[in-house]
């Protein structure tokens, strides 16, 4: 399995993105801003669609979709937190938008269409080249390296904003930064696992995590390391299994594990160090 | 067929009424935005669109494995809604306190586990399954009679339940702990609200699509509760915001060949966004 091309690129990429979104999901649910991660994952789609529409590359569409609403969903929020309700017009509209540009798209051009609308909605990780698969795996880097760069402000500005802000931590730029590093990520993972099933990324591991253990720097790896192992399996399953499609598959799993984490006591990592001691 | 308006409204509404397709798609609409607007008011004041948006994702599993199964289509969006219900009250819930960490992480996960199992019913199927993006986004103009009937029962029928546990409900979503110091059941309402949610949304997703329930459900409610307090008043006036919504989207795209999922949000986002800014000005 390990010698075709494909699936050293989809592992290479899924890997890379894997720990990029369980990072960036820890926080996400930490902050309860899933529902945010879900609309910029869902611009994901809609940028897709426009730059399918204009005929420009893919990529250019779904990055500049994606940022430029995280910048939006930054500005519309107290602290950079937009709510609920605002995220769901707002988010609403854009997806009315993909339909106005799905039209356009097969106007222009007969056909093909529910290709490139099914792959943007659910991505295809077998189908990425090296060089996709290396660009994917560069910009998952840094992402990384961001994400972990602001950890510990963040973490505070997250867990009480009330003293952080006090402290001087600069709530609104970091929460700003932070929505953007999300929107990089969607737009980075929508080619692989999919505008919609990216979620399945961003919450399931952190989830997972976040009721596993409290200590955060603790919660981050086991968030980044479900990912991964999310990822890992479903690729090898649905490789095994043909008519099981990898998004799918890696979704299902990390599902598996969030499920595994609730029917577990609450706080087990604890438990058991507490036990060793 | 993409006729002009003419400078006559009466003449326009006469020509728009001449296809049956479109009568049905007037009263589906009609239906879907009154019953849509009464539960999206409650979802706007419990802050759960994020709930409310993933239930309307059930209906892509739900169409797509009742597709596979060989049952009617109907079956599938309301067993999958439902069941996302139950899933989001009771796993937001393990473990004791409600933390808005966890709901978010569950109704999440629940959502991307939905897509994904529809995903795989689909590869299953082996495809034809109209198309993805009708199933997205909806086909209003291709609704039958039957699809008409049923969306009445359904609709009646939530109705009728948000009669029945609204003063409870309401209380319990402004005020929840000294709800349940004076013995409100909250934990049963918040799960008999979810259900209703799922029930709803199955209803309307048939008709406007998965992803464009929404629009329908949040916008409305909460254009109306930005422009008043008033309850029974921002409750009239979600109802008639949608109504309108609604027929304006459908005449709109049906002279222009808008597409009607675009026609329908950008209605609702600058009507949101007159509420906020009026709001604003109020200050």
């Amino acid at each position: 399995m390990f010698a075709l091309p494909f699936v050293r690129n989809a592992l290479l990429a899924g890997s890379l993105i894997a720990v990029a979104s369980g990072l960036l999901g820890y926080f996400i649910v930490l902050r309860a801003q899933v529902f945010a991660g879900d609309a910029l994952s869902h611009v994901a789609f809609t940028g897709a669609l426009a730059a399918a529409a204009a005929g420009v590359d893919l990529r250019i569409g779904l990055f500049a979709a994606t940022v430029l609403m995280a910048l939006l969903f930054a500005a519309l929020g107290e602290r950079a937190r937009a709510d609920d309700v605002t995220i769901g017009v707002v988010f609403a509209w854009i997806l009315g938008l993909g339909v106005l540009f799905l039209d356009l798209f097969n106007a222009s051009s007969s056909g093909g269409s529910g290709i490139v609308g099914a792959r943007a909605l659910f991505g295809s990780i077998f189908g990425l080249s090296i060089g996709e698969a290396t660009l994917a795996a560069a910009i998952a880097v840094v992402v990384i390296a961001a994400i972990l760069a602001i950890a510990r402000p963040l973490l505070f500005v997250s867990l009480d904003p009330a003293v952080a802000i006090a402290r001087g931590v600069p709530a609104r730029l970091l929460g700003t930064v932070f929505l953007v590093l999300v929107g990089a990520d969607a737009a980075e993972a929508t080619q692989a696992v999919g505008a919609l099933l990216l979620l399945g990324l961003l919450a399931a591991p952190a989830g997972t995590a976040h009721r596993l253990t409290a200590n955060p720097y603790l919660g981050m790896a086991l968030s980044a390391g479900v990912a991964l192992a999310s990822v890992w399996i479903g690729i090898a399953l649905s490789y095994r299994i043909a008519a099981l499609p990898p998004s799918s598959a890696i979704v299902l799993v990390a599902g598996g594990f969030y499920l595994a984490a609730l029917a577990a006591p609450s706080r087990p990592v604890a438990g058991v160090l507490r036990w060793m001691r | 067929m993409n006729p002009a308006f003419s400078a006559n409204p009466l003449t326009d509404l006469s020509r728009l009424l001449q296809y049956p397709f479109m009568v049905n798609a007037l009263q589906a609409g009609t239906i879907v935005a009154v019953i849509a607007a009464l539960v999206g008011w409650f979802v706007v004041l419990r802050r759960e669109s994020f709930i409310c948006h993933t239930l309307s994702v059930m209906s892509f599993p739900g169409a797509s494995g009742a597709a596979l199964a060989g049952l009617p289509l109907a079956s599938g969006y309301f067993v999958f809604a439902v069941g996302g219900a139950l899933a989001i009250a009771f796993g937001s819930r393990v473990g004791g306190r409600r933390s808005a960490t966890q709901e978010s992480a569950v109704v999440g996960t629940v959502g991307a586990v939905a897509l994904a199992l529809g995903f795989l019913f689909l590869s299953l199927y082996g495809g034809i399954l109209e198309s993805v993006e009708t199933l997205l986004f909806g086909s209003f103009l291709g609704i039958t009679r039957g699809q008409v009937e049923t969306l009445l029962i359904v609709s009646l029928l939530a109705g009728l339940v948000l009669a029945g546990v609204g003063r409870p409900l309401f209380y319990a979503s402004v005020d929840e702990r000294t709800a349940r110091a004076d013995g409100v059941p909250v934990r049963a309402l918040s799960v008999v609200f979810l259900v209703l949610l799922g029930l709803a949304v199955a209803a309307i997703a048939q008709i406007v699509g998965v992803l464009l329930t929404f629009a329908l459900l949040v916008a409305p409610a909460a254009t109306a509760q930005l422009l008043t307090v008033r309850l029974r008043l921002s409750l009239a006036l979600a109802v008639a915001i949608a109504v309108v919504e609604t027929w304006a989207a459908l005449t709109l795209s049906y002279f222009t060949n808008v597409a009607l999922g675009f026609a329908i949000t950008t209605i609702a986002l600058v009507l949101y966004g007159c509420a906020r800014a009026i709001r604003e000005l109020r200050r």
